[in-house]
């Protein structure tokens, strides 16, 4: 049910036709200088990066339980059933915790202008919706980056891997990486090479904050009930002080409650 | 009352040229942020999203402003009634530290005018979602708690008692959504560990925040005080300042234990002596914040001194800004592999801050009953008893 991106690096060409497409998509220039760009940034969501003759691709990884839609306080980022991660500008304030939360870097902003918003690929999710591909999967000449099943396309990438034994890096990233995502990456090279980080865990990240959130309802009352009993506990010791005599309430002026 | 008079001539002075200086700067720095936008008014960049206006303005804000939930906590909850007498300074620089840092906001989020969409569109997944609630709801508390000194100041008698009435809840209410936002601000980071440098990355973020910002609480309230009877000629609040300091010496204290058990937990203690721009910066922030105030204050002779506490206290304040910066701005210098140092736009909108705090809380001490008469000199004390009998009583529940 839940769609995904398999992006295989040893058949693809570095034609950059998916950055065109993407761009297309998502109404955005594009041009020879634009291709040239070796970075995702406001106006490029996606990028194919060259090492030598390696290519790799860097796009939204649309993660299963992504930290940009956890830590954005107005949800204006939101992970669908269908697998895009889709943003919503009407929502967004502009706070860029997504930016700073994010474990891929995905997330970019237009900082030239005056009402800013947050860019970064959201798989297409109308032609998900529609039961189109994206347009990235779409226009690819070899078949490098395939759209399909998420289940269908983990299979698949681990076939690849074990029909080809010493051809790929024994790794499907985004398998597992931050709890797994909607883009798969194969590689022949190291996946630190374009820089992608490999350290990162296999839990979700939002589970880091929310551990701690998930507490609030608890500690409201608690605090409420330990400050109130303190409260009461300091004033009935002046109370009595006071009901027991000169020498207390002398003490008591003094600003001493024992 | 005759302080204000005596005042009232204009004399160009250092600091009225500095403070004329500062907003002049900052007015021209809003002008550019608004009409064409962070990036050019910033350095941020994608790779550097947070800048000094989250830093300083946000973070640093609201910890130096959290003198008035610790202090409200020891007055009316703990009952220790001689700290009566610096509750209002303290509510007041609370009160305006909160101001200050809605204001900051104003310029650092990309579209201020959806400022209020958390009110409406909810996450309650995001910490960032909780702060903006706690703060918005605690900034409600301490104007409260802040209103009996204007009513008093009209005399609106009804006002005063309806506020005096829900003051405990009132206070109750304010420390709890304080003690949820400042360990907040640390939690924002914890979803970051792969991003934050390991010298202040930790598990234990929200707990750092809040013992730093009871610390820090303590400290600008010395800060504060010491400064006020300077400037405004007041009476020193010696003895109360001395038990803030004995208090700072058992936070502080256990802060730094904390903190270095969770480093040699996580195996960090050995980076800390490899010599490295983090490791400068740590120890700057570790020497200010607590190395040197403890020393300082472990000491009777010092601990007793007006001027000692105040040193002291002043390098606390600036220790544990260091640490928030280091924990925004020093520790993503290493993964991003970018250098982070703000624009003069960014300096002037921040010192533009600034300026209008200090500016704020010089008028409210001067139209408002922030300090108890006993602080005045006693000429305007036989004035102010011969014109107001009702003043006395009123000040009995200062701070109320």
């Amino acid at each position: 049910m839940s769609k995904a991106l398999l992006y295989d690096s040893t058949v693809c060409i570095g034609c950059k036709q998916c950055e065109q497409a993407c761009a297309e998509q998502n109404h955005l220039a594009y041009n020879d200088a634009i291709a040239a760009e070796e970075i995702q940034s406001d106006h490029k969501m996606t990028v194919v990066l060259t090492r030598g003759e390696k290519f790799m691709r860097r796009l939204c990884m649309n993660c299963n339980d992504p930290s940009c839609a956890s830590v954005c306080p107005v949800g204006a980022l939101k992970k669908t059933a269908l697998g895009p991660v889709t943003y919503d500008a009407s929502k967004c304030m502009g706070c860029r915790y997504c930016m700073v939360a994010c474990p891929f870097s995905v997330p970019k902003y237009e900082w030239g202008k005056l009402v800013p918003k947050v860019q970064k690929c959201t798989m297409c999710p109308d032609r998900v919706a529609q039961g189109k591909p994206t347009a990235c999967a779409e226009i690819c000449p070899t078949g490098a980056t395939k759209f399909g099943e998420r289940d269908d396309l983990i299979a698949e990438a681990q076939q690849r891997i074990h029909d080809n034994p010493g051809k790929y890096v024994d790794h499907i990233y985004g398998l597992q990486e931050v709890g797994g995502t909607s883009v798969f990456l194969l590689s022949a090279v190291p996946f630190e090479t374009f820089g992608y980080r490999t350290n990162l865990s296999k839990d979700p990240m939002p589970m880091l904050t929310y551990r701690v959130l998930s507490h609030i309802p608890d500690f409201v009352p608690l605090g409420g009930m330990v400050l109130g009993g303190l409260w009461w506990i300091t004033h009935r010791r002046e109370e009595v002080a006071l009901a027991e005599g000169p020498k207390a309430a002398d003490d008591k002026k003094n600003g001493r409650t024992r | 009352m005759s302080r204000t008079t005596a005042r009232s001539a204009f004399k160009v002075t250092f600091w009225k040229l500095v403070f004329i200086f500062l907003i002049a700067a900052g007015l021209y720095a809003t002008f550019i942020r608004f009409t064409r936008g962070l990036g050019a008014s910033t350095n941020l960049n994608d790779q550097f999203p947070w800048g000094i206006w989250v830093s300083f303005d946000v973070l640093c804000g609201v910890m130096l402003a959290a003198g008035g939930f610790t202090l409200t906590a020891t007055v009316h909850i703990l009952n220790i009634k001689r700290m009566h007498s610096i509750i209002r300074p303290t509510i007041l620089t609370a009160f305006l530290g909160y101001i200050l840092v809605s204001m900051a906001l104003m310029f650092d989020l990309g579209k201020p005018y959806n400022i209020w969409h958390p009110l409406i569109m909810r996450n309650p997944h995001s910490v960032m979602f909780e702060v903006a609630y706690c703060v918005m709801l605690y900034t409600t508390v301490l104007a409260l708690e802040f209103s009996p000194i204007v009513l008093e100041r009209f005399n609106m008698q009804k006002a005063l008692k309806a506020v005096r009435a829900i003051l405990i809840p009132l206070v109750i209410f304010g420390v709890i959504l304080s003690t949820l936002h400042q360990s907040s601000l640390g939690t924002l980071y914890l979803i970051v560990p792969e991003k934050l440098h390991p010298f202040w990355y930790s598990p234990l973020l929200p707990l750092f925040f809040f013992l730093s910002a009871i610390a820090v609480g303590l400290a600008m309230t010395i800060f504060e005080s010491s400064l006020s009877s300077k400037h405004f000629g007041l009476q020193l609040e010696l003895p109360v300042l001395q038990e803030l300091g004995r208090v700072l010496v058992v936070v502080l204290g256990v802060y730094a234990i904390l903190r270095f058990e969770d480093l040699a937990n996580r195996g960090v203690l050995k980076l800390t002596m490899q010599p490295g721009y983090e490791m400068y910066l740590f120890w700057l922030e570790i020497s200010l914040a607590i190395i040197l105030p403890l020393a300082l204050l472990l000491q009777p002779k010092v601990r007793s001194s007006a001027n000692g506490l105040y040193f002291a206290a002043v390098l606390v304040v600036l220790g544990f800004i260091t640490n928030r910066m280091n924990v925004s701005i020093t520790g993503f210098e290493g993964s991003t592999g970018v250098r982070y140092f703000p624009k003069w736009t960014e300096l002037a909108v921040t010192g533009m801050i600034i300026a209008a705090g200090f500016a704020l809380f010089g008028m409210a001490v001067k139209y408002l009953p922030i300090f108890p008469k006993e602080e005045l000199a006693h000429d305007e004390v036989a004035e102010l008893d011969s014109e107001e009998p009702a003043v006395s009583a009123v000040m009995e529940h200062a701070g109320d």
